[in-house]
């Protein structure tokens, strides 16, 4: 049990150390606004890497989960503002903001469970089936944007990304209440207990008569939705869905599993990790930026930061 | 001459070797026998290297050696013939045989064509008749087989040890392999053969060592001897027996199996074959057989696996079950310990509890730790679980409480039918004997239980029945009281 709080507060003290030097090189880091500006930024990529713990801790990865972002928002974006024509009933059909929201959120579970059926219904590794989806997905994005943004869309929608709420930015309502939710699945059902047992042994939990199929599949739908709704979370901030939105997120959010302390082989991972990760490199961004790194170099001290952090993270777990 | 003098070798609380002393002589085959258990394979691990902490001497040619490391027992001219296979699919004959020995030039870069012919030499020599830039996936099992001899002959080993290498091979491929043995004897090579199958040994081999709990039992010429006497040697001991089937067995059929085959569409073969077998209310049914004899599959296929390859009927209770998988199974009262609980029965890093509940959660669910807690506490307690809490993770278990944390999770969701393989596999008599008493009290309880095992003393102490199998059909059936380890073994081999 000690050892269990040593090794959650690693990552924390961490951040602390991080947050401390900051503070010392930079006097706008410890401002009001910029705290608040980071974790607005944050609030995408804490989505997409809860979802994504999900699916590593059962032993997968989900690489698709930017171009699923890209194409879930778009859509429902496309819709909010174009509506539908049914050219030969010469009718229109409209959506609301609610509505197009709920499409994103449906081709995001859509997309994540065929990612699911894939690779559970044809044995594939979990590598190359996301891969497929990356391509398919940003290439659908494409086809449906003709690679151009689709912009104004409405100040309502806008709220979303941009507005505050009790004085607290709603993008950080919303993934606060993702990450509520996800740790609810993970710590109080069942079926968050069969996720861990079948990253940690898939065999003994398939001979325990754990549907292991149906577990995957709702896994990597789950982490679909997650894209999805960090695809509304980036569509409503900009005002506009880029075609290009999401590109190399699942790069950041792999990043903020793993320095969380999730073991890519699966079994052993904690969704508070995940969150504590993920502020670690958003903040690390922001640092970089006030600091006026140049954007190469912020690259660098980002892998060197994933590397570190695994480093210590591997000591710890053979102690 | 290799010698094998005086060798020990302990595991924790096994005395795997005791003070046993080999010959091995240039020009002969010697044929090692032995029950599982008996300590053939850490015999053949020390001799090997593979094992280098162990009391001893081993002598070549009179001269003291020193195994440090596998490469060592090589380069004194060992080679050994696992039973399974060391040999790299997707690589090609050449490739497999030069595999850490490549012959490269001066700059490092690999000499192919000599490789390749130095590789179609040794194929005639093994009689191959193959490119040698075949892929080893591409020949069948006696042939990679075959492959594995030439490696050893490419390294001028002058003591080959074979490790039960015709389990694998048909009729055909085993005369074809006798053939080359006999063309290595007359060469002066010595030939160690480790193998169960008796015929076999009487046709090939010159001179015999029986090994009995880790105690050298006798050796000699094997024209100076029986079967039966050989048998006599590799069994005889005071078993612990049960006398007759006790009451408690209710007359009514619980599960009933007709015509059970499974397909293996790999080989051309059924890996079970018609397997018809009665299973009473508090009947605890053995099941015997050799390595590859179909225990395990037969177990696998009661409890929905490989369910997609199976023909023919299982019963319960007249009902005939239809199972498409585990899941399938337990709803039907099926529980099934595997035989490795390592990498099938456990997930090693989470807790006991949690192992425990994993076979009754529902799929979507609260948790209810309360309850959860509660039920662990109850068969750590019943069980005699020996952890600090229940909140010890599984990895942590010596093997026995390992095996006990598993039979709880599987009698926590209340089966009516126990299948277990090799319920006591590596771990101490102690809890042996524990899960023995165990068994027994479930039985008297109304559990069914089928035991597959590979070790005839433990069928013969806790059976009421002992169904044996030999190449995936009913070889034999006896009663407990007709059961001896002369028969069974007599019944396995077939």
């Amino acid at each position: 049990m000690n050892k269990e709080i040593l090794k959650k507060s690693q990552s924390l003290i961490g951040l602390f150390i991080l947050c401390l030097l900051l503070s010392l090189l930079s006097d706008k880091f410890l401002t009001g606004t910029n705290l608040w500006n980071v974790l607005r930024q944050i609030s995408v990529n804490v989505c997409i890497s809860v979802g994504m713990t999900l699916v590593i801790i059962t032993s997968g990865i989900d690489l698709s989960v930017g171009s699923v972002l890209a194409f879930s928002s778009a859509l429902g974006v496309g819709l909010l503002k174009n509506g539908v024509e049914f050219g030969s009933f010469d009718t229109f059909m409209g959506f609301t903001v609610l509505g197009s929201i709920m499409i994103t959120l449906l081709v995001g579970l859509a997309l994540g469970l065929f990612n699911g059926w894939v690779i559970t219904k044809f044995s594939l590794p979990p590598f190359v089936a996301t891969l497929a989806m990356l391509t398919m997905a940003r290439g659908l994005t494409m086809l449906y944007t003709k690679g151009i943004p689709i912009s104004n869309l409405g100040s309502s929608f806008e709220f979303i990304g941009s507005g505050w709420f009790l004085g607290i930015p709603v993008p950080v309502w919303i993934s606060t209440f993702v990450v509520l939710i996800v740790l609810f699945i993970t710590k109080k059902t069942t079926f968050g207990r069969h996720i861990y047992a079948i990253g940690g042994n898939e065999r003994a939990a398939l001979l325990s008569g754990v549907n292991v199929s149906n577990v995957k599949w709702l896994v990597y739908g789950i982490s679909g939705v997650m894209a999805s709704i960090g695809g509304i979370l980036v569509s409503s901030r900009l005002n506009s869905a880029q075609p290009n939105a999401g590109t190399s997120y699942e790069l950041d959010s792999i990043a903020a599993v793993v320095i969380g302390g999730t073991s890519l082989s699966g079994g052993l991972g904690t969704i508070t990790g995940t969150v504590i990760g993920a502020v670690i490199i958003g903040v690390l961004n922001n640092g970089l930026v006030l600091l006026n790194v140049s954007p190469f170099w912020q690259q660098v001290v980002k892998g060197l930061v994933i590397l570190l952090a695994v480093i210590i993270d591997q000591k710890s777990k053979r102690k | 001459m290799l010698e094998a003098i005086n060798i020990s070798k302990s595991f924790p609380g096994v005395k795997a070797l005791d003070g046993v002393s080999m010959r091995f002589q240039p020009g002969k085959v010697t044929a090692i026998l032995g029950e599982n258990g008996a300590g053939k394979s850490t015999l053949l691990k020390i001799l090997s290297g593979v094992y280098i902490d162990f009391d001893g001497e081993i002598l070549i040619c009179g001269e003291a050696k020193k195994f440090s490391k596998i490469t060592d027992s090589q380069e004194a001219g060992i080679a050994i013939i696992h039973q399974e296979l060391n040999l790299i699919a997707d690589l090609n004959i050449t490739e497999n045989l030069f595999l850490g020995n490549e012959i490269t030039n001066d700059w490092g870069v690999l000499e192919s064509k000599k490789m390749e012919k130095l590789a179609t030499e040794q194929m005639s020599k093994v009689g191959l008749d193959y490119s040698p830039k075949t892929k080893i996936k591409n020949l069948k099992i006696g042939e990679q087989q075959l492959v594995e001899i030439a490696k050893s002959l490419l390294f001028d080993a002058n003591i080959i040890f074979m490790d039960e290498p015709t389990s694998a091979l048909s009729d055909k491929e085993i005369d074809k392999l006798h053939l080359i043995i006999n063309t290595l004897r007359n060469e002066g090579k010595i030939i160690v053969y480790i193998s169960h199958k008796m015929d076999e040994l009487f046709k090939i081999a010159d001179r015999y060592e029986v090994l009995r709990d880790g105690v050298s039992i006798g050796s000699g010429e094997l024209k100076d001897i029986s079967e039966q006497e050989l048998i006599k040697m590799m069994v005889g001991r005071e078993v612990l027996k049960k006398t007759k089937a006790v009451k408690r067995i209710d007359q009514n059929v619980l599960l009933s199996v007709r015509n059970l085959s499974l397909l293996d569409s790999g080989r051309n073969k059924n890996r079970l074959q018609n397997i018809n077998l009665n299973l009473k209310k508090g009947e605890i049914l053995g099941v015997f057989g050799l390595m590859g004899a179909g225990r395990t599959e037969l177990l696998e296929s009661l409890f929905g696996l490989n369910s997609d390859k199976i023909s023919g009927e299982i019963q319960i209770d007249g009902t005939s079950l239809n199972l498409k998988s585990p899941k399938n199974a337990i709803e039907k009262g099926i529980a099934f310990l595997t035989e490795d609980r390592k990498s099938e029965g456990l997930v090693l890093e989470m807790d006991i509890g949690k192992n425990i509940s994993l076979t009754t959660l529902a799929e979507f669910d609260l948790l209810r730790p309360k309850n959860e807690n509660a039920e662990a506490e109850l068969y750590v307690k019943s069980l005699n679980i020996k952890t600090p809490t229940i909140h010890t993770l599984c990895q942590n278990l010596s093997g026995g409480n390992q095996q006990k944390v598993v039979l709880a999770k599987w009698l926590s969701t209340e089966p009516k039918i126990l299948l277990m393989d090799e319920p006591t596999r590596g771990i101490d008599i102690n809890a042996k004997n524990e899960i023995y008493k165990l068994i027994e009290k479930l039985a008297s309880e109304g559990l069914s239980i089928i035991v597959a095992s590979s070790e005839i003393p433990e069928l013969l102490a806790i059976s009421d029945r002992i169904l044996v199998m030999a190449d995936g059909k009913i070889s034999g059936e006896f009663s407990a009281e007709e059961a001896t380890e002369e028969k069974l073994l007599k019944a396995a081999i077939g």
